[in-house]
């Protein structure tokens, strides 16, 4: 049933019952969960005080599973079975890890017809783990963190990624949030988040750079920020740069420094974690020393100035700037006319990113929101709105799609269908016709990227039609649509256009998750918790169901008059249907009730929006009239 | 998921309640967008039953693809001539005035050089040329579809329209091509 906002007021349930809901920013040294308290954004702690979980995972050979500061303790010591930066693998293919052996992991290529196809995996002694599952597991900890302090089940998360995360990634996040059984009102940009945070902190206006360097990723968005709208203008960036990478560069100075090859994995986690500590030490300090007996036996000891890893690090502080420039270029700005640059991601903490970014932009970046917390605080205030705690009338977010969609076409080649920084949601419709008589089935490679041959691009995944109705070649019209959503994540539908007839969509994921390995997983992380996704699962279920039922009510009480009898009737049955679906505890039951009410009020909600759409352009009219 | 709904047989100016017209106030068009997605935008159902969220996503992607449309002055003009029954044909018509592909020619092979030769300050001014005759051309755009109605002069701009954001998109690859070695 589509009730329009229009219609609105009075229209929840439960009016001014605080309905909960968080923020988590999964990020990938740390995740946080984030709160509105009394109309404040607020950071949610765990019972010892401590507003960032480490996103470590550690398996136990006796089933445990340690999340947070107590698996990060134990990261040197049991390396392979303590995953850290499992954000680096979301969406991922072990082709696309680049060198491998600088990871202490026992990777596993996904099987060709195996439970994941193409996401990698990681071998541990609880099993082998996708890590979506791994995810999961930190999600699961802000989840029940959350509750505890709220008090009470919640009714939705906002997760945020990076702003450059492609398909893949996106969903791989989805899905992990599926998996902790949490409901996902909105995947959501971190610059976005960020903005959000700063910009209604300060009521600022104008046009912003958002510089966002986390753990494992590189995000730069432009946005404008005018009269409470928030319009990203460009966003680009790296999925796989970030502090993560300047660790890497002091230990790789480290092996050469004191004559060492190819370390055991243990070691190289050691002398990462050493790494990392030198690196933060160099904020504040012109050198460190870096001291680590190694499993052998051998004693490293070395002094690091700040000014040598300023060296060391210079070719990736460079790499940040590529993205920024083509953001402007994209944005059809120049440097000059940005207002403001925020600085997001602790790793913009190093002395050598202030500096390099206050040269490009010709100012001083702002750091006056904590760069670790303030994406975590705007995904609150946006889950706040989205849960309907807030009209949210007063202000409205525009994201982008980061990199252009297309499909494979002949020899191989890519024809873009929706072109990176297009506003989101978006839809574009293509015209596909068959070449063989009697054809009744295609295939349509999507691709996400930029270049112009489909092997440069991220293959997506494969969709293939079929039961498209048999004709002459190049007679049938397959009318395919692509849509992205407010997530950035993609479906697909087709249709013939002669027969009218809907084309069936298989979609084979080149790298995500099916609805069965899902469930596969549920099951394995124990009975319980399957249980648990069912209990909650019907309690969405009945949810949707009673707002349904009022939706309806208000709108056969608002415009009953765009039916006839008879289709009064119609619906005023499937309701009926529904309410004696909503005694039985089935969720399928429920599930089918309540998509019985859909259909039957489709074409009496396109009425509605018809009129509405009358009246809002007769508001316009007015308006410009004055 | 099924295909677009939402009020489809509506022109994207009648959307915005505009007459259909090459020239229009940009500055009112964006008031007016984002009039419209304060009302539709997925943001405001997110809290409603899924059939809702799935409007709102439709009638969000409408909206956008509508403005996007109106936005861009070669998009509107091709958009126009649609309106009116003309085919831009920019796929299969290549017959253009001799002197214009000429010209068009001797530009790419300039933009080529300028790469190799990293001469930014080459590109600078290819790039304020391309500038100075998009603007041109649509400024005959205006005339051909607003005053002269001549469409089948409108269409022939479109395609010459069409080489020439071409030739600044190969422009601004050229900068990013320069910067990233």
């Amino acid at each position: 049933m589509a009730l329009l906002q229009i219609s609105e007021p009075g229209m929840s349930t439960a009016p001014h019952q605080h309905r909960l809901a968080v923020g988590i920013d999964l990020g990938t040294t740390n995740s946080l969960v984030a709160t509105v308290r009394h109309g404040i954004s607020v950071v949610l702690n765990d019972e010892n005080g401590r507003a960032m979980l480490p996103s470590v995972v550690r398996y136990t050979a006796d089933g445990q599973i340690i999340v947070g500061e107590a698996a990060q303790l134990m990261q040197s010591q049991d390396t392979a079975n303590t995953i850290s930066s499992v954000k680096r693998f979301m969406g991922r293919g072990l082709h696309d890890m680049g060198e491998i052996s600088r990871f202490p992991y026992r990777f596993v290529e996904a099987p060709a017809l195996g439970k994941t196809a193409g996401m990698l995996q990681l071998r541990t002694v609880a099993g082998i783990k996708s890590p979506v599952e791994i995810s999961a597991e930190i999600l699961n900890v802000l989840r029940r963190q959350a509750e505890a302090a709220l008090g009470g089940e919640l009714v939705g998360a906002v997760i945020t990624v990076p702003a450059y995360f492609d398909d893949a990634q996106r969903q791989a996040t989805k899905d992990a949030a599926r998996l902790a059984g949490i409901n996902v009102l909105r995947l959501l940009n971190e610059p976005t988040a960020a903005a959000i945070a700063y910009g209604l902190d300060n009521a600022s206006e104008g046009v912003y750079a958002v510089y966002d360097l986390g753990g494992g990723t590189f995000d730069i968005s432009i946005l404008r920020l005018s009269r409470g709208v928030f319009e990203v203008l460009a966003t680009n960036g790296d999925s796989a740069l970030g502090g993560d990478d300047f660790d890497h560069r002091i230990y790789c100075w480290l092996l050469e420094k004191s004559n060492l090859s190819a370390l055991p994995p243990q070691d190289t986690r050691l002398l990462l974690t050493h790494a990392r500590a030198a690196k933060e030490q160099l904020t504040e300090h012109g050198e460190t020393r870096i001291t680590a007996i190694l499993s052998s036996g051998v004693l490293i000891d070395q002094v690091l100035t700040q000014v040598e890893f300023f060296v060391l690090s210079k070719n990736l502080v460079q790499n940040t700037l590529q993205p920024l420039r083509r953001a402007l270029r994209d944005a059809g700005l120049k440097v000059g006319e940005i207002n403001g640059v925020v600085m997001v991601g602790g790793a913009t903490r190093m002395p050598q990113i202030q500096q390099a970014v206050g040269d490009f932009f010709g100012q001083t970046p702002l750091t006056n929101l904590d760069p670790d917390k303030v994406v975590a605080l705007g995904a609150a205030i946006q889950a706040n709105v989205l849960a309907g705690n807030r009209s949210g009338d007063d202000w409205l977010l525009l994201d982008v799609i980061p990199l252009s969609l297309g499909i494979e076409t002949m020899g191989g080649l890519v024809e873009k269908i929706i072109p990176r920084n297009s506003t989101l949601p978006t839809a574009r419709a293509q015209e596909f016709t068959t070449y063989k008589d009697g054809q009744t089935a295609m295939s349509i490679q999507v691709v996400q990227g930029e270049r112009e041959l489909v092997s440069d691009c991220r293959s997506l995944a494969r969709f293939e039609l079929r039961g498209i109705p048999a004709m002459v070649a190049g007679a049938a019209r397959i009318r395919v649509t692509f849509q992205v959503d407010a997530d950035g994540l993609l479906s697909v539908a087709a249709r013939e256009m002669r027969s009218g007839v809907e084309a069936a969509i298989e979609v084979k994921p080149a790298y995500g998750l099916s609805d069965a390995d899902i469930m596969r997983m549920l099951q394995e992380s124990g009975q319980h918790a399957a249980d648990d996704m069912q209990a909650r699962a019907l309690r969405e279920q009945q949810i949707e169901a009673n707002q349904l039922l009022e939706a309806v009510d208000n709108a056969l009480e608002q415009n009953g008059n765009l039916l006839n009898a008879d289709e009064q009737l119609c619906i005023r049955t499937q309701m009926n249907g529904l309410r004696v679906a909503l005694q039985q505890n089935n969720h399928q039951v429920l599930k089918h009730a309540t998509e019985a009410l859909n259909q039957a009020t489709t074409e009496f909600a396109q009425r509605r929006m018809d009129q509405s759409v009358n009246s809002v352009l007769a508001g316009r009219t007015l308006d410009s009239i004055e | 998921m099924s295909a677009l709904h939402f009020d489809t047989q509506q022109s994207h100016f009648a959307l915005f309640g505009l007459s259909p017209a090459f020239r229009l106030d940009l500055r009112q068009l964006e008031r007016d967008y984002r009039t419209w997605q304060t009302q539709v935008h997925p943001d405001k159902a997110a809290h409603l039953p899924a059939a809702e969220q799935l409007l709102a996503m439709q009638q969000a992607s409408w909206i956008n693809e509508a403005y996007q449309t109106l936005r861009s002055p070669l998009r509107r003009a091709r958009y126009l001539l649609m309106l009116h029954g003309i085919d831009t044909q920019e796929e299969t018509n290549t017959v253009m005035p001799m002197d214009f592909l000429m010209a068009q020619m001797e530009k790419r092979e300039a933009v080529v050089e300028a790469k190799h030769l990293k001469d930014v300050e080459q590109l600078d001014a290819l790039n304020a040329q391309v500038e100075q005759e998009i603007a041109d051309l649509e400024k005959q755009l205006a005339i051909y579809l607003d005053d002269t109605q001549d469409y089948p002069h409108a269409a022939a701009a479109v395609r010459k329209l069409r080489f020439m954001e071409k030739l600044g998109e190969d422009i601004l690859a050229a900068y990013d091509e320069i910067e990233s070695r």
